[in-house]
């Protein structure tokens, strides 16, 4: 171990090279990497880290099992807390969560957690290593919607404590947005999300695609006619915003919704797959959070110039550090401070242009983020074919509007419980971005992992 | 998987298709539309419900073929499968949840061009099992590509068949025939549902603004998931943009921007796609409205 106070470094592709392949950016650590980090871990008693994941996994404990080369131990450690964690230890913002309470990270560099976690999964997905199954089942049945991971953590969860349980997913391919949404070179599909649900599988869960509920069927007939005794709700925040501004529906104009599912659900990056992508020459990505670092590393790859339109600074970005720092790596152009306030088209309706104004931050916000105002007569116009609008999602009403006494707030989030998922329907309950509107992987999964123990204790009542 | 129970050829280039799809045939409605997917490197392709079983569990499927994934689709047989059928998706036609005193009053039309023919059927279907008897103007290029015609005349009030060629029925286009019925033959009608190629859709709605009739009609815009979360199938409906899976697919025709949605069928045409249609295809792609140079 060189320096302490810095952590192992990870391998990755050459920026050059992915900025032109879909392959995934990040090699991981090796075994032997895995344990040289795993040294820098303190063991702490009273371990910080574990508060900031929201899933509480015993950071400590499986990073001490790493140490010791006991990987098979660490992964059993992890799957007390965590379902997917070769998800997680890719896709977590690690550097607000776990990472950030570390306390080698008051002096130096925080322990590589993700980094480490990620290594556990996978040498558990390469080994087929597999989670602890329920003896046997108690009889209850229990319906999931949506196999993102709320879904799939609730399940998995309902199925270890003997529930028979089956997931209903609307799309033909099961994993949320991890299939739909975040593209394969920052977490692969095969690899690891389909993997990863096979494990879920092992626990005996039942899946059912091309279910979409309020429409094939609705939570109220699969109580009534099929017997389920409790359902998850799990159906994410899927529905795309756009601006409103003049010029959105011209040809050219996506929501990051659309392109980023052409290219990952749909394959469509692969020319053996029959769903065609307009890739464009010139793109601008509107937003600064994941979706548009992916929806603009995902057309970079696809041939394009690209540009994020940002209308705060850098220092405002959502989106993870680690994304911001590929995205600039790989050549992403940054307009920051710079707002769209119209697109133009040609009389074919094709996208020419998109005129921006320039903005300055002004007095803080509700967020707390210094406000961003126009700066008069800062007008100018980005020549470009392409426009990806990234600026966010919310829950489809589609559930709500189908189940009778389904209380949502005003942003069409389902109203649930925090510690339990219990909404305002007696034996239905509800978790993750379908609850919070668009957040993260873990806060779904730790949702997931509530609602399971809400149904659990609700259906031992009864 | 979901298997194919019936397949059959109703004419050049159309194709009936009953699928194995329980969920789907226990819950659909008039109006309602599925999405297939072939198999594995297939597109998510949308079809209008021409018609369901509850009981035996199947629903039908007429398609044309227009490109790659319904040519993939017409070689498909008896006893195979689709990998993906989900649905029924969108909203069912408006008079479903009418009153049924109030909609028994009322004198319905009926427009239908080309492959149209097809998703106007089940509506026509439930109107006569509800006891309303719906006139219906059915447009093709010639008798040969007219579509249903023995089923739709067990069902409809008055059936009127008409070909551009003038080989059967009225001789010319399904505009001329509304105009007739309602100018020159005083029929009084108190709503129209056109179900066609866009461009048969614009000029009826162009038509049926001057005549003062509330027309209905049905968008097939370009669609991926089809549950409201790509945004791919958004037009405008007045000021307001609305996505046709989930709001639609049916819309007040006077208030579709047609020109938009016509541009916006376009975006994955490529200079190589109009030649692959123009060599598998020629002229076919039409709704017989007359209107309608192909699908440019
Ligand atoms: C492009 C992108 C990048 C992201 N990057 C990150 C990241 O780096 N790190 C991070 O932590 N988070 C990231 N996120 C956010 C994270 O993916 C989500 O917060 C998380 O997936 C939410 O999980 P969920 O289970 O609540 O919902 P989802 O993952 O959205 O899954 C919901 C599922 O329910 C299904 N469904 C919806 N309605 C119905 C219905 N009526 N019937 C049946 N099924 C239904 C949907 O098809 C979907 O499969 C990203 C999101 C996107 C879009
Ligand atoms: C709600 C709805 C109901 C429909 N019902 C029927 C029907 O009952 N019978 C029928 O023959 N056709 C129907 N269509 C049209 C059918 O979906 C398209 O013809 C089909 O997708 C063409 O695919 P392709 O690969 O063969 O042709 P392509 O060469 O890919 O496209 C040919 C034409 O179809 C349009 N199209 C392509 N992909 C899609 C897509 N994913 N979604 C929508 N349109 C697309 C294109 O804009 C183009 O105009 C319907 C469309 C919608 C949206
Ligand atoms: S799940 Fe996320 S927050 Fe928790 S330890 Fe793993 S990377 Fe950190
Ligand atoms: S806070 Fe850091 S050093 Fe302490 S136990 Fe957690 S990971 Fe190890
Ligand atoms: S098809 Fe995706 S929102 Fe309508
Ligand atoms: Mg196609």
């Amino acid at each position: 171990m060189a320096d302490i106070l810095k952590a192992t470094p990870v391998r990755e592709q050459d920026p050059k090279v992915r900025a032109t392949n879909f392959e995934e950016v990040c090699y991981g650590y090796n075994k032997e990497e895995a344990m040289d980090e795993a040294t820098r871990c303190l063991n702490c008693k009273n371990a910080r880290c574990i508060q900031g994941c929201p899933v509480a996994i015993n950071i400590p404990g499986f990073i001490m099992k790493v140490k010791d080369g006991d990987i098979e131990g660490a992964y059993e450690e992890i799957g007390k807390s965590s379902a997917l964690p070769a998800v997680c230890g890719r896709v977590c913002p690690q550097e607000s969560q776990c990472e950030a309470k570390c306390v080698r990270g008051i002096k130096g560099e925080s322990v590589s957690i993700g980094k480490l976690e990620r290594f556990v999964a996978d040498y558990a997905l390469e080994n087929n290593i597999s989670p602890k199954k329920a003896e046997k089942t108690n009889g209850h049945k229990v319906a999931v919607i949506g196999s993102g991971p709320a879904g799939l953590t609730a399940a998995g969860d309902l199925a270890k404590a003997g529930y028979e349980v089956t997931v209903f997913e609307a799309l033909h391919e099961l994993g949320g947005v991890l299939v739909y949404g975040i593209p394969e070179f920052r977490l692969p599909k095969d690899k690891v999300v389909k993997k990863e649900i096979e494990k879920v599988k092992e626990l005996g869960v039942k899946f059912e695609t091309n279910v979409v509920i309020g429409k094939s069927t609705t939570i109220d007939m699969l109580m009534e006619e099929e017997d389920f005794e409790a359902v998850f709700i799990g159906s994410g925040a899927g529905l795309p915003m756009f601006m409103g501004i003049p010029g959105e529906t011209a040809n050219g104009v996506f929501s990051a919704n659309e392109y980023l599912t052409r290219s990952n659900l749909m394959k469509a990056y692969d020319n053996n797959y029959d769903t065609p992508i307009a890739a464009g020459k010139k793109v601008a990505v509107v937003g600064g959070g994941n979706v548009a670092m992916d929806a603009a590393r995902t057309a970079l790859r696809l041939g394009a110039e690209v540009h994020i339109v940002y209308r705060r600074s850098e220092e405002e970005l959502p989106a993870r550090v680690e994304e911001v720092h590929h995205a600039k790596e790989e050549g992403i152009i940054f307009d920051l401070l710079t707002n769209p306030i119209e697109i133009l088209a040609d009389d074919k309706g094709w996208v020419t242009g998109m005129k921006c104004i320039r903005m300055e931050l002004g007095e803080a916000d509700a967020s707390g983020r210094r406000r961003p105002v126009p700066i008069p007569g800062s007008e100018f116009v980005i020549e470009l074919d392409t426009v990806i609008m990234s600026l966010g999602t919310s829950p489809n009403p589609l559930i709500a509007s189908t189940t009778k006494g389904l209380e949502i707030n005003q942003r069409q989030c389902v109203v649930a419980d925090d510690e339990t998922g219990q909404t305002s329907k007696a034996f239905v309950f509800a978790g993750g971005d379908a609850v919070t509107g668009a957040a993260t992987v873990i806060l779904a999964m730790g949702a997931g992992k509530a609602g399971a123990k809400g149904i659990d204790e609700a259906l031992s009542q009864k | 998987m979901y298997k194919i129970v019936k397949a059959e050829k109703l004419a050049d280039m159309i194709y009936l298709m009953d699928v194995k799809a329980e969920r789907v045939a226990r819950h659909c409605q008039p109006g309602q539309f599925v999405i297939v997917k072939i198999d594995e490197i297939g597109e998510r392709v949308p079809l209008t419900i021409c018609d369901y079983d509850r009981e035996a569990g199947t629903v039908t499927i007429v398609f044309q073929i227009v490109g790659a994934s319904t040519e993939r689709m017409s070689r498909l047989q008896e006893g195979d499968s689709f990998k993906d059928f989900v649905g029924p998706l969108g909203v069912a036609s408006e008079f479903v949840t009418e009153d049924l005193e109030e909609l028994k009053k009322k004198k319905i039309l009926f427009v239908a061009g080309g492959v149209g023919a097809a998703p106007v059927y089940p509506q026509v279907k439930w109107l006569h099992e509800h006891g309303v008897e719906a006139d219906v103007i059915v447009g093709s290029k010639t008798k040969d590509m007219l579509l249903l015609e023995d089923e739709m005349k067990a069902v409809a009030g008055n059936y009127y068949p008409c070909t551009d060629d003038g080989s059967y029925g009225h001789s010319g286009m399904v505009t001329t025939k509304i105009e007739q019925l309602v100018s020159e033959e005083g029929k009084k009608y108190d709503v129209c549902v056109a179900i066609g190629p866009m461009i048969m859709m614009k000029f009826v709605c162009l038509l049926t603004k001057k005549l003062d009739l509330p027309t209905v009609v049905s968008m097939n815009p370009i669609m991926v998931d089809g549950t409201g979360m790509c945004g791919a199938c958004r037009l405008h409906v007045g000021d307001e943009i609305k996505f046709a899976c989930v709001d639609g697919p049916e819309f007040d025709g006077h208030l579709v921007n047609f020109d938009e949605s016509m541009e916006r069928q376009t975006l994955y045409k490529t200079a190589e796609g109009r030649a692959w249609l123009k060599e598998k295809e020629g002229d076919t792609h039409h709704g017989g409205c007359g209107n309608c140079g192909g699908d440019e």
